[in-house]
Order: C-alpha cells, then sequence, then structure tokens
C-alpha cells in the first residue's frame, strides 16, 4: 500500500468523512457530522482532536476523539468516539496508526487512559480496539427504554 | 465464570500451536507445557481437528498443527466447540405466577451476564491474546 499521512482534519474533508461513516449503515449525518467539523476543525476545540488518514490524496480513514473531564465522576480521560476506515483498506494498519497518533496526542494533552463505547454487536470495531490494548473498563454503561411513558 | 476443563485445554492448545503455525506438537509436548492430562488433551485435540482449527499430521514425526486462521477466530468459537456458555437456571415446575415471575426475573439477568460474556470472548481473536500473552512474557508483573 502507498505512504499513509495521518493528519488535522481539514473543512473540505467532510464530504469524504460524511461518505466513510455510511458505509454499513442506513443513515446518513450530515448535521452531525458538519457540527463536529464546527467544533474540532473550525473552532479548533481544546483537547480536541480531528485526525484523518490520507493516502495519494484520498481521504481513506477518519478518528475523533478529546479529553473530557469529570464525566460521570470520572478524573481527564480521552474519549474516542467515532473511527472510520474505508472498506477497501481495511486490515493494513490504517486504523492503527489514526489511533497510535490519536493516544498520543491524547497524552500530550495530560491523560493516562482512553475510552471508547461500541454496540456490544458491532463485532468489527470491539476487536480492533481489543487488539489495541483495550478492555472492559471501570464504568458500566446502562440503559433503559422510556418509550412506554 | 468457571470454563470447563476441556474448553481451557482447548484454548490453550489452540493458542499454543496458533502461536507459531508451522511447527508441530504433540499431545504430550503441549500437556507438559501446561502441565495438563495428556489423555483428556489428546480428547479434546480430536474435537479441534473435526473443527478445522487444528490439522493432525500423521507419520513419525508428526503431531498437531494450527489450521486456522488467527486473526478470525475468536476465544469464543474455541470455546463454543465444547460449551454453549449459557446459565442454566434449574426451575422444576414452579407453582403460580408469582415463582414464575421470580424465575423469569433471575433468567433475564443471567442471560444479561451471558451476554456480557460472550460479548468479550466473541471480539478476543487468537492474534490478540496471542499479542497479550508476548506482551506479558516480556514484562512479567
Amino acid at each position: 500500500m502507498d505512504q499513509i499521512t495521518i493528519r488535522n482534519a481539514v473543512l473540505s474533508d467532510l464530504e469524504a468523512v460524511i461518505a466513510l461513516d455510511l458505509v454499513g449503515v442506513s443513515e446518513e449525518k450530515p448535521t452531525y457530522w458538519r457540527g463536529i467539523f464546527d467544533r474540532y476543525v473550525t473552532a479548533g476545540k481544546d483537547g480536541g482532536f480531528f485526525l484523518v488518514a490520507e493516502t495519494q490524496d484520498e481521504v481513506i480513514g477518519f478518528i475523533v476523539g478529546e479529553v473530557r473531564a469529570w464525566e460521570f465522576g470520572s478524573p481527564p480521560c480521552g474519549w474516542v468516539f467515532a473511527m472510520g476506515v474505508s472498506p477497501q483498506t481495511r486490515e493494513q494498519g490504517v486504523g492503527e496508526l489514526m489511533f497510535q497518533q490519536m493516544c498520543e496526542r491524547l497524552k500530550k494533552a495530560g491523560v493516562t487512559i482512553v475510552r471508547t463505547m461500541v454496540d456490544r454487536e458491532n463485532k468489527l470495531t470491539l476487536s480492533f480496539f481489543r487488539s489495541q490494548g483495550l478492555r472492559t473498563g471501570r464504568y458500566i454503561e446502562l440503559e433503559k427504554s422510556i418509550d412506554g411513558l | 465464570m468457571k470454563l470447563h476443563k476441556a474448553s481451557l485445554f482447548g484454548l490453550y492448545a489452540v493458542l499454543e500451536l496458533a502461536s507459531n503455525p508451522k511447527r508441530q506438537l504433540s499431545a504430550t509436548d503441549i500437556a507438559d507445557k501446561y502441565g495438563i492430562s495428556t489423555h483428556h488433551l489428546a480428547k479434546v485435540l480430536r474435537t479441534l481437528v473435526r473443527s478445522g482449527l487444528v490439522q493432525a499430521v500423521r507419520g513419525a514425526g508428526g503431531g498437531y498443527r494450527f489450521s486456522g486462521i488467527v486473526n478470525r477466530t475468536t476465544l469464543l468459537d474455541v470455546i463454543e466447540l465444547f460449551e454453549s456458555l449459557e446459565s442454566e437456571l434449574d426451575a422444576p415446575a414452579p407453582q403460580g405466577q408469582a415463582a414464575s415471575a421470580v424465575i423469569e426475573e433471575l433468567q433475564s439477568i443471567t442471560r444479561e451476564i451471558d451476554d456480557l460474556t460472550k460479548a468479550v470472548l466473541d471480539t478476543i481473536t487468537l492474534e490478540t491474546a496471542l499479542n497479550g500473552s508476548r506482551q506479558r512474557a516480556l514484562s512479567p508483573s
């Protein structure tokens, strides 16, 4: 594979990121992604990082993370809350490169733990994060349907 | 969670063989390394051969070799060759709705636990487990 570059996302990456995020899901989320670009690219949110992987001028992956402090009582830690890699370039180390760079930036921002949350049915993403050394953490996500209220 | 001995021996054997897919090992080689019964392990290896994860190599110097896909096979794939990982809640004919409701509630809780257990084991590939083991070997706690 050609050289992969990991760089900060720029506004012109918006369409490519939306297209990558659409893989395997039925719903496009343009409003969500515009909001994310507004906060993490245009405004350059403090402690937030939006990176893309690029090869031959084509965006083949993205990762977004930030430092969050005292949510759920947790001391400051890094959260990776969005990530995607083009299906054509999977298993070539793109996700690993992006995740490593994200961890380096989060560490420079002063945190020592990185977290994420993944649907338990999403084996592909769960297996990826486990391969990067992530394990079930100290916090347990709980939920309840309030549809019938 | 308490794994059956067969599942545990299956994991030992598969991880040992997958750590070097070109290498052939006998049941005794693996049993000696992990301090387990060769006789029991031989039975486990027969199940692993039938599943296609392991290949039996016949003849002098024969043994077993890993023949699966190391980054596609999960720990759960190995365990489910030997057990189902479903909690068993023995409920012999409950009398009345209240007793049934208690049993149903307990079954729903054990299902939640079972689902979580499976979600963990089904996303750790042999490759990930081997990488973790190698790191531990390099920096023992």
